[in-house]
This record gives structure tokens, C-alpha cells and sequence, in this order.
């Protein structure tokens, strides 16, 4: 009972500031109502006993890609965007397209029959993510790395005044 | 009622559908950046949901969370850096205007 309390609480943490982050007009208001939608789905992961995973999202994402979207919002036109048109002319038809998408995809969930998985989650998977990064994942974790590289140099060549 | 599986694909299912609509109904591309990072976080929670109920032995799914999460933070830098990039030149980062490439 519990639980499904918990459930139903970060569900709509999630979800309702996540209407506001694709509505709202005013573009400061919308990147701030991103960081409860980012910490509804932290709370999801926990009741989903991922700890590691939900630290991580509160670093990166709550942290850093809020604060980085801010600053790019500040730096460019407009401010909060509040003078001119947010939304273009396919706006209608783009809000058929993905309510009919999350209505086939609901269709679909409901009804495939899941198998039960056996086992249990290893208490606190932290030790248990971090070991299975650098034994049977180690090709994904070496590259990743150098794509954080990449985007790195990437990031800064693209965005660097020209002299 | 016990929380299953299916709830939280259904709330995963619902987030996507939102930044599906953020992309394509926004002018902005910050906006639109902002609905491709719910969209990435619908996927992590499918991700996480049926690692905790399919295959509870491994943390298999905790592993591919983590690397759409750096993912994820490599591609809001290269983007943002991009919109900061064609505001310079174009002087607008509305992505109805910008069609410099567009016959």
C-alpha cells in the first residue's frame, strides 16, 4: 500500500511538471519545472532500488543539464522568450501524433503477457554496477568515455568564438 | 494493489509522449532539447523497471541507464553548444527560421 502510494506521488512529480516543460510559454518557467520532472524519475528509480542510478541523475541531470540549459537560455534572445511565438503551425497535428503514439504504446504494454523474473536485485547495487562495468560492460564503459571526450573537444570547437 | 510492472512503463510511455510533443510542436531548440531529454528519461526508467521485474538476477539494465545517461549529457553539451553556435551567425535560434539549407 505503501508503495503504490509512493508510486502515485512521484508519478505525478514526474509527469505534471513535465506538461509545464512542454506548455508553458514563458522558457525560464519550463526549464525549471524540468528539474521536478528529473527528480520524480530519481524517486521512481529509488522505488525501483537503482541508488547508484538515481544519484547519478540527480548529478548530471538535476545539476548539470538543467543548469546548462539555463545558461544557454540567458545567452541567447528573447530571455524568457515570453514576446514571440513558442509554438510553430504543426503544433495540432504534432499533439495527435503523440497522443495516438502513447495510446498504441498503452495498448500495447497492457496487454503483453511480462515474465516474471526469478531472483533478486543484489543489496545496494552499487558494488554490483561498478563490477559489472568493468568485466562484462567494459567495452561499452571504454567507449563511453570517449564519446565524453569527443563531445568534450566537440563542445567547445563548435562553440568557441572565431578569432 | 501491488505496483507492477506495467505502471511504470505506462508513466514511461506517458513522459515520452510529452517530449515527443515538446519536439515537435516547439519553435525553440532549447525547448526542443529539453523535450529529447524527457524523452531519454522515459527510456532510463523502462530501462531500470525491467531490470527490477524481468531479469532481477543481473543489473544489466542499471549498466545501459548509466551509459544513456552520459550519453545524454554528451549530447545536451554538443547541442547546446550548436544553438549557441547558430545564434552567433544566424542571430535566431527558432528552427522555422533557421533554413539557410533549405531550397
Amino acid at each position: 500500500m505503501g508503495e503504490l502510494v509512493a508510486f502515485l506521488v512521484l508519478a505525478a512529480l514526474t509527469l505534471v511538471p513535465a506538461v509545464v516543460v512542454v506548455t508553458s510559454r514563458n522558457l525560464v518557467r519550463a526549464a525549471m519545472a524540468l528539474i521536478p520532472s528529473l527528480l520524480g524519475v530519481t524517486g521512481l528509480f529509488v522505488l525501483l532500488q537503482a541508488e547508484f542510478v538515481a544519484g547519478i541523475q540527480v548529478l548530471i541531470y538535476a545539476g548539470a543539464i538543467a543548469v546548462l540549459i539555463l545558461f544557454v537560455i540567458m545567452l541567447t534572445e528573447g530571455g524568457t522568450g515570453l514576446a514571440v511565438r513558442q509554438v510553430n503551425t504543426q503544433r495540432w497535428p504534432g499533439l495527435a501524433a503523440a497522443a495516438g503514439f502513447v495510446a498504441a504504446l498503452v495498448a500495447v504494454l497492457v496487454r503483453t503477457p511480462w515474465p516474471a523474473g526469478s531472483g533478486t536485485l543484489p543489496a545496494g547495487t552499487t558494488a554490483a554496477v561498478g563490477e559489472a562495468f568493468l568485466t562484462e560492460f567494459v567495452l561499452a564503459f571504454e567507449v563511453s568515455s570517449l564519446v565524453l571526450l569527443v563531445s568534450l573537444v566537440g563542445a567547445l570547437v563548435i562553440a568557441r568564438r572565431e578569432p | 494493489m501491488r505496483v507492477g510492472l506495467e505502471h511504470y512503463l505506462v508513466v514511461s510511455a506517458v513522459l515520452f509522449g510529452l517530449g515527443l510533443y515538446g519536439v515537435l510542436s516547439r519553435r525553440n531548440a532549447v525547448a526542443i532539447l529539453m523535450g529529447i531529454e524527457l524523452m531519454l528519461n522515459a527510456a532510463n526508467v523502462n530501462l531500470v523497471a525491467l531490470n527490477r521485474y524481468v531479469a532481477p538476477g543481473a543489473v544489466a539494465g542499471h549498466v545501459f541507464a548509466l551509459v544513456i545517461i552520459t550519453l545524454a549529457a554528451c549530447e545536451a553539451a554538443v547541442g547546446l553548444a550548436l544553438v549557441l553556435a547558430a545564434y552567433r551567425t544566424l542571430e535566431t535560434i527558432h528552427v522555422d527560421e533557421i533554413n539557410v539549407m533549405k531550397w
